[in-house]
């Protein structure tokens, strides 16, 4: 970000003043308000049941939820299990990398 | 519960599995399912087996960037995790230490707070087995296979085996 000079400023000269760099300032923002979502991929090996159990320990879904999810990874690949601010979707993704499930975390585009 | 692995065998082998109080009981081992108990740790050892190792610890996102910031600062810590889990079933399984003569009928205490120190141990042998050896879909839909054929047989035992355990820790622990 561009600095204003004191000595600028003590003599009324605001014209002086450097224009912002918006275009990086614009892009920081996006980066921070685009939302991320937590991803868990298909695994052969692990059982369904511990990955059930899994998606209720990290996330404290009910076990109705879990086990939809659970099916959605098995049946379709893959499945979205939660979406919102980086910083939590990472802890999310940590947790499931913790218990050995496929995960990973995307940009909602 | 007893389990008998008699069918497809020449052979049967036995063991009791049981809740009690504070601790899962496993009882009349026989000494061939006692020595893949005591091969859980070594299992789930991914050391040497690049494609194992990057199966324990996937990427987090196609994005370089964050894949080596991951690498930085998640994985040491997913590392301490998993030889902690490791650790704790190493100790438990120092109750199996003998002889085949004498670990016959032996009995294993898996205590209650341990349960998801084993859970996790399981899936790493599991998936560091099934990832050398390349398990296909249906072969790990195989459970009725015969462990006496080959080293490859065998393994895909060891993965079902872990997974019956992972299924009764987890069937316990729910209290289903």
């Amino acid at each position: 970000m561009s600095a204003v000079s004191t000595g600028q400023l003590e003599k009324g000269s605001t014209s002086t003043v450097e224009t912002p760099v918006r275009e990086k300032e614009t892009k920081a923002e996006e980066e921070v308000d685009v939302p991320w979502q937590v991803v868990v991929h298909n695994d052969p090996v692990n059982l369904m049941t511990y990955v059930t159990m899994v998606f209720q320990r990290v996330f404290g879904y009910p076990r109705e939820k879990a086990e939809r999810h659970m099916l959605e990874v098995h049946q379709n690949g893959r499945s979205i299990l939660w979406s919102g601010v980086r910083e939590r979707a990472e802890f999310y993704v940590q947790q499931l990398h913790g218990h050995l499930l496929l995960a990973t975390l995307e940009k909602i585009s | 519960m007893a389990i008998s692995c008699s069918r497809p065998w020449r052979k049967s082998v036995d063991m009791e599995i049981c809740r009690q109080a504070d601790a899962l009981q496993i009882s009349d081992l026989d000494p061939f399912l006692a020595e893949l108990l005591r091969q859980i740790p070594e299992s789930a050892d991914a050391e040497g087996a690049p494609e194992a190792e990057a199966r324990l610890f996937s990427k987090p996102s196609a994005e370089k960037e964050m894949c080596a910031e991951w690498e930085s600062y998640v994985e040491p810590e997913l590392r301490r995790i998993f030889r902690s889990a490791t650790q704790t079933v190493a100790a438990d399984l120092a109750q199996l230490n003998g002889n085949e003569k004498s670990l016959r009928n032996r009995t294993l205490r898996i205590p209650l707070e341990h349960a998801d120190a084993w859970l996790n141990t399981l899936n790493q042998a599991r998936l560091v087995i099934a990832t050398k050896y390349k398990f296909s879909d249906a072969e790990l839909n195989d459970h009725d296979r015969s462990p006496t054929g080959s080293r490859r047989d065998l393994s895909l035992f060891q993965i079902n085996f872990y997974g019956f355990l992972q299924e009764f820790i987890l069937r316990e622990m729910n209290g289903d």
